[in-house]
């Protein structure tokens, strides 16, 4: 049994300024449109949260409903951070699975303030997310920083490299008339652009954006049953946590688990340390429920928050060993028409992040290129597409999916 | 002397100090303190202690915040960039992020000595913060 898409769409990105719910309802009529199926027929709604919008931005599955029309229809709405779209798509695949729904509508839309994210209002001291600003200041593009640093540190990337990343995805997100930025940037623009947190200039992080993003998911029976030949299947959609210890530091953390129960300090405590990092981890999941493997792969979706991670994320889903992913960046083999394209979308550095749109808009694009209607940002041949992103606490998602 | 946060940290005449906790069952160090529950899924331990973190360690990375972050971060002005290094303390097997005290980012590099120290916030709350380890 299969899960299948049957529907893509999106409202672009942007700062357009206007409620998150216009955005959402845009992207669900676009997919709806997009599947042949009307709103009435659709059994299963999940909205994938906002928490900057009070609190319809809560309960986003009914927001988006009542928006749409009441219909009877079964909800859901949740929150995963920046993987929110992809759970919000593993709670619609799983009730297919289950023969519990046939047809399932996911939504998520963001209208963001300008400027850094920073916590939701009030005194919070309990709140870890309220305490990294208030005693240390340290935002996300601090840790984001923390992680392109290290690169350098271990591997000799330099500022150089990162921009690349840039130049390359802003080439993507040109061509994509969805992308909030679609002017082609220079390696020397984004070395000039301000410093933001050493060793990221402004260029190298992501936006904050407004858009919306919907998927139609269907059980393979009901697109047969609608005429609906060869939709994209999706193979697996992993929402895997960490393994203790988890020793990178993650967003927002003040301090990563301790290794010292799974090293020579404690042999009494015989704990298996993880077989791989958490961000690994998230795509080997996703593999292993898919039976397929990184050579399988046509292109690849990452959450490109910097153009730094861009680099990790290509060696934490297998396209290269560790240390190796500037070879493949300059080489060529991951812009468009190279071996493995990544972010053939443009990336959030074109898009900018919509946080509970942004997993649900990696799987349109995994669904526009494996149907080969992506137009001029087409990937050739494109037959297995993985989208991966990860979260604060401990929040990640990788998909996969496939002709 | 106001803390900026009570039960993390502690000042003495032997220096500052990170408080974390150690599991009484499994030895398993946390920081910021975790009471209760204990977070290696192998160990049933309700039992925490609280334990001093080695004050000196290596910088695992660093970085800086050139633009004065958002309340509630209490910005000084004129605002100068704030520091930011995370080190690893080898013994305990933990990473713990922290303000720099008096060095920039031009001045620290991956692998270096810091120590723990404490300094204020700019609205005057002590905070832990790393230094030089001279």
């Amino acid at each position: 049994m299969n899960t299948v898409v049957i529907g893509a769409g999106m409202h672009p990105w942007g700062k357009w300024g206007k409620p998150f719910i216009e955005y959402g309802v845009a992207a669900a009529r676009a997919a709806l449109a997009d599947a042949g199926v009307s709103w009435t027929d659709v059994q299963y709604v999940v909205g994938a949260d906002t928490i900057r919008n009070g609190y319809p931005g809560f309960i986003a599955g009914a927001t988006f409903a009542q928006a749409l029309g009441w219909n009877g229809a079964r909800i859901a709405s949740c929150y995963a951070a920046c993987a929110s779209g992809a759970q919000a798509i593993d709670l619609a695949r799983t009730r297919i699975l289950a023969g519990l729904c046939d047809v399932a509508l996911v939504v998520g839309a963001d209208s963001t303030p300008k400027g850094f994210f920073k916590p939701v209002g009030g005194k919070r001291p309990d709140d870890p997310d309220w305490l990294r600003f208030r005693l240390l200041g340290a935002t996300n593009p601090a840790y984001f920083a923390l992680y392109a640093r290290r690169r350098m540190a271990l591997y000799g990337s330099t500022a150089a490299d990162f921009a690349a990343v840039k130049v390359k995805n802003a080439a993507c997100g040109a061509l994509n008339p969805m992308a909030r930025y679609r002017k082609p940037v220079t390696e020397q623009e984004v070395l000039a652009s301000p410093m933001v947190a050493d060793p990221l200039r402004l260029m190298d992080i992501c936006a904050t954006s407004d858009g919306g993003a919907a998927v139609v998911l269907a059980s393979a029976e009901f697109a047969r049953r609608h005429g609906i030949s060869r939709p994209v299947r999706l193979a697996a959609v992993s929402t895997v946590t960490p393994t203790f210890p988890n020793t990178t530091l993650e967003l927002p953390a003040f301090a990563t688990d301790s290794a010292a129960a799974v090293s020579e300090q404690a042999p009494q405590l015989r704990i298996p340390a993880p077989e791989r990092p958490f961000r690994a981890d998230i795509a080997h999941a996703a593999y292993e429920e898919a039976g397929l493997g990184p050579d399988d792969l046509s292109f690849a979706e990452v959450y490109d928050l910097s153009t730094a991670l861009e680099l990790d994320w290509m060696e934490d889903v297998g396209l290269c060993p560790p240390g190796e992913a500037e070879k493949l960046l300059r080489a060529g083999d991951t812009t468009l028409g190279g071996r493995i394209p990544v972010n053939p979308s443009g990336g959030l550095a074109s898009f900018g992040e919509a946080i509970p749109a942004q997993a649900i808009a990696q799987v349109c694009e995994l669904t526009w290129q494996l149907r080969g209607t992506a137009g001029a940002r087409q990937v050739a041949g494109a037959r297995v597409g993985l989208a991966a992103n990860q979260g604060l606490f401990g929040h990640g998602s990788a998909v996969i999916a496939t002709t | 002397m106001t803390l900026a946060i009570d039960g993390w940290f502690t000042i003495g005449d032997d220096g500052t100090h990170l408080l974390g906790t150690r599991c009484a069952d499994c030895g398993t160090v946390s920081f910021p303190p975790q009471w209760g529950f204990c977070r290696n899924p192998h160990c049933s331990g309700e039992t925490q202690e609280e334990t001093r973190l080695p004050r000196q360690g290596t910088v695992w990375s660093y970085t800086n915040a050139c633009y004065a972050p958002p309340p509630p971060f209490a910005a000084a002005e004129p605002y100068t960039p704030v520091t930011l290094a995370a080190v690893e303390l080898a013994e305990a097997g933990i990473i713990v992020l922290g303000q720099v005290k008096d060095l920039t980012v031009d001045e620290l590099r991956v692998g270096m000595e810091l120590r723990l120290t404490h300094g204020p916030l700019a609205d005057g709350p002590l905070v832990w913060m790393w230094e030089a380890a001279q």
